[in-house]
């Protein structure tokens, strides 16, 4: 991480969806994002790795703005985002970009390409619609589509899904984004292409120094596109580190799950399954006391993780983990 | 756009698109060709009745009714002074004219009345005229005298001394010849009408016009007023398919965007939508239509306000927020809102957009039902007071017990037109529902 200003800061942040019955009785919260701290740097690449239901989707739409958090705030660029309205808000959208799991579903369906990028650029205030052409063409060029005239006059469902995908990354670049949140990016496509569009996302990102937060469940490949990773558990970041030290010296017990969830089964399979270690996920409804891993923890200290929940502690510089295993005082 | 041009082309592949679109076209043919050639003040002008049908027969069917079923029953003719052999022969203050109204009769059945239209000009003394009518048979029946001032008009058929003399209404004996009266049969030949006047007045004219009215006329028949059922069934079909048209837009639009709206906010605006929608589905709409038409006022204007107003909040809410429900939650939309997409343009460009060729169909086939709505309202006697359309028409039949006197032409005709305009959107509907609803399609 550089020492200069963080582009963005979470800050306690918290998302919770109130759960209501008949419509307006309040039978509890999911609490999909439930005190997340962390900041990222200009040009950095970063991971966010979890499995299924642990709000890494929630989380992304609310440094994208679409959930409002229930407490704490985002910090962009100095500016906290729940104080933003109107026009700042608006630009606030153009500075981040988003990229969808499902490229197809992302697409209006009833719209040519041509119209469906012209979009943002008309809600941004780019009247003149040669300058919107101009841009529309750079930035196809820039996800190699390069048979521009061919593309253009098409709709979603004539287009390949790798195709619709670098659409997709067309359109988070039009407005010139200082940063790209993309979840589970490639996890609906074609194996053939993944990698293709993983490539473009990190070339994209180096040429334009962006900051990439990206979603995924493929700890196998993370290696070549993150720089940090963040694992994440019941709603919380539990270990963060650089992408090298998490994977080659993982602390947290659920990530030497996750770890070794990938390494047992074979190579074809890793790209599917989902790598989940045993036991059931936690509600997030009633997230269990202490350690929300504890139930599921091999190495649960009874006495200590069901009752106090462990804070980040820093067992070598940069690498966070939230377990008490990692509490220099223990001993 | 593409799409539309794709579905359009693909329309060529359905019959019932093809005809359904044939009748469509017709309609709105014979409509432009209606508004044009009987402007719309004209058109209420004449629907009022009055001086410009005199020359009409009363309740006369169609013509080519009668000729095709064999028949021969006569069409009215005005025999004129102008064509006749005018003698004049002046005595002192004044002159003496004679004036024979000659023409030929070979009809089967009789005339439907007699009227005679007298005009003098250039005075204001009275003029004294005798008139003789002359069979083809030579017999003179002496049909009285009487005064006539500038204008007159002299029902003949109405001249009960006469009626009594023949024995039969004058239409009828004086064209009976010496046929039974108890089945009286039209002697054919030519008939004479001589008119003798004293003017008084050496420079007085006198024109006449002998109206024998028929029992059959154009294309569509009269009606008890004498007025010509073809204005009315020719101005109804503009009047109905805008009617139709723009009720349907209204409401379908207004529905759309309120169900979309309610979808996109959810909370207390979609609530108090859906129960808006529930409240106003319980509220009859024949009977407020009925209620706002007694004591208010039945113009057209009023009745497509509305209906529309009424249309507004009704069940196609609930249907369209069921289609709208899921693409709430489609990930274009919230792309779109991670770019900075307003409520309003997600609403009207994200949302509505999507389901609309799903919902052509149902507009094209919900315009009939419309142009029902406005005859079921005409018929109920709450039809425009001023316009003739063809639910007026059916009331008119009603109010005159047409299919009981057996005029049946008189309830066939509006009846065959709503018909045909049902038929033709409806049967355009179903073709665009297969090529615009995929569901349907893969069946
Ligand atoms: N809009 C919402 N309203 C209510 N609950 C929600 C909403 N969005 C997500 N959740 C709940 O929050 C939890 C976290 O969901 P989220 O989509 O963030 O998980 P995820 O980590 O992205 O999972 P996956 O890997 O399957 O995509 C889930 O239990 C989900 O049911
Ligand atoms: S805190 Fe305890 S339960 Fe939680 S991960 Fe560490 S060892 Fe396991
Ligand atoms: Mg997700």
């Amino acid at each position: 991480m550089t020492a200069e200003e963080p582009l963005l800061q979470a800050t306690n942040l918290h998302t919770w969806f109130e759960l209501r019955q008949w419509g307006f009785l309040r039978v509890g919260s999911v609490r999909a994002v439930d005190g997340v701290n962390f900041e990222l740097g200009r040009g950095e690449s970063v991971a966010f790795v979890g499995e299924s239901g642990c709000g890494k989707s929630s989380l992304a739409r609310t440094l994208l703005g679409l959930h409002k958090p229930t407490h704490g705030d985002v910090i962009f660029e100095g500016e906290h985002l729940s104080e933003l309205k109107g026009e700042a808000r608006r630009q606030y959208l153009a500075r981040v970009g988003y990229v969808q799991q499902d490229p197809f579903g992302a697409l209006p369906p009833f719209m040519d390409v041509r119209r469906l990028l012209s979009e943002p650029l008309i809600i941004h205030g780019v009247t003149d619609r040669d300058e919107r052409e101009r841009r529309i063409r750079k930035v196809l060029e820039e996800v190699r589509l390069t048979q521009v005239d061919e593309i253009l006059p098409k709709f979603p469902h004539m287009l390949s899904g790798g195709q619709q995908q670098r659409v997709v990354i067309a359109r988070a670049l039009l407005l010139e984004p200082a940063m790209l949140i993309a979840d589970e990016p490639v996890s609906m496509l074609d194996a053939s292409v993944r990698v293709e569009i993983l490539n473009l996302l990190r070339r994209i990102q180096q040429e334009r120094e962006l900051t990439l937060a990206f979603i995924t469940h493929d700890l196998s490949t993370v290696r070549h596109y993150a720089d940090r990773i963040f694992v994440m558990y019941a709603g919380r970041v539990v270990e963060q580190a650089p992408v090298e030290r998490l994977l080659d010296n993982p602390q947290h017990p659920y990530t030497c799950a996750l770890l070794a969830a990938i390494a047992d089964v074979d190579a074809d399979n890793a790209l599917e399954e989902r790598a989940v270690p045993d036991g059931e996920p936690p509600s997030l409804l009633h997230p269990p006391e202490g350690c929300r891993f504890h139930p599921r923890c091999p190495q649960a200290m009874a006495g200590l993780c069901d009752r106090q929940d462990p804070p980040l502690f820093e067992p070598e510089a940069g690498h966070y983990s939230a377990c008490w295993l990692q509490d220099p005082e223990r001993g | 756009m593409n799409r539309w041009m794709q579905g359009l082309r693909e329309l060529k592949g359905y019959p019932s698109a093809v005809g359904g679109l044939g009748i469509i076209l017709f309609l709105v043919a014979l409509s432009v060709y209606t508004v044009i050639t009987i402007p719309y003040s004209e058109a209420l002008d004449r629907w009022r009745g009055g001086e410009h049908w005199q020359m009409h027969p009363v309740n006369a069917g169609p013509v080519w009714a009668d000729r095709l079923l064999g028949g021969n029953l006569p069409q009215t003719r005005v025999v004129e002074s102008e064509n006749a052999e005018v003698r004049e022969a002046p005595f002192e203050g004044g002159k003496q004219v004679r004036i024979p109204l000659t023409f030929e009769y070979d009809n089967e059945g009789f005339p439907s009345e007699l009227n005679l239209f007298l005009n003098q000009k250039g005075t204001q003394q009275e003029a004294f005229v005798r008139l003789t009518w002359h069979t083809p048979s030579g017999e003179a029946i002496p049909l009285g005298g009487q005064r006539v001032s500038e204008e007159s008009r002299i029902s003949i058929s109405q001249n009960r001394a006469l009626e009594g003399r023949l024995g039969m209404v004058p239409h009828v004996g004086l064209f009976a010849g010496d046929s039974d009266p108890a089945d009286p049969e039209a002697e054919r030949g030519e008939y004479r009408l001589t008119i003798d006047a004293m003017l008084f007045d050496p420079t007085a004219e006198l024109e006449a016009d002998l109206a024998v009215y028929g029992r059959v006329h154009g294309l569509a028949g009269t009606d008890y007023q004498r007025r010509d059922l073809m204005l009315a069934l020719m101005w109804g079909t503009p009047v109905a398919l805008a009617f139709g048209l723009l009720a349907a837009v209204g409401t379908t639009i207004t529905t759309l965007v309120i169900a979309a709206t309610g979808v996109w906010f959810r909370g207390w605006v979609d609530a108090l939508i859906q129960r808006l929608t529930e409240v106003n589905m319980i509220l009859p709409m024949l009977p407020i239509l009925v209620m706002v038409g007694t004591l208010y006022s039945t113009s057209i204007w009023l009745m497509l306000g509305v209906v529309i107003a009424l249309g507004i909040f009704s069940a196609g809410i609930k249907t369209y927020r069921a289609m709208l429900l899921p693409i709430r939650e489609a990930p274009y939309i919230e792309a779109a809102r991670a770019y900075g997409a307003g409520n309003a343009r997600i609403i009207l460009r994200y949302m509505i957009p999507r389901i609309l060729p799903v919902l052509i169909p149902t507009f094209v086939t919900l315009i009939p039902t419309f142009v029902f709505l406005e005859a079921s309202l005409a018929v109920l006697g709450l039809g425009d007071p001023q316009l003739p359309t063809w639910g007026k028409v059916l009331n008119d039949a009603q109010e005159q017990s047409a299919l009981y006197n057996g005029f049946y032409y008189w309830v066939v005709a509006p009846a065959v037109l709503l018909m045909l305009t049902g038929l033709g959107f409806a049967m355009f509907g179903f073709a665009l529902d297969r090529v615009f609803n995929p569901r349907l399609r893969t069946q």
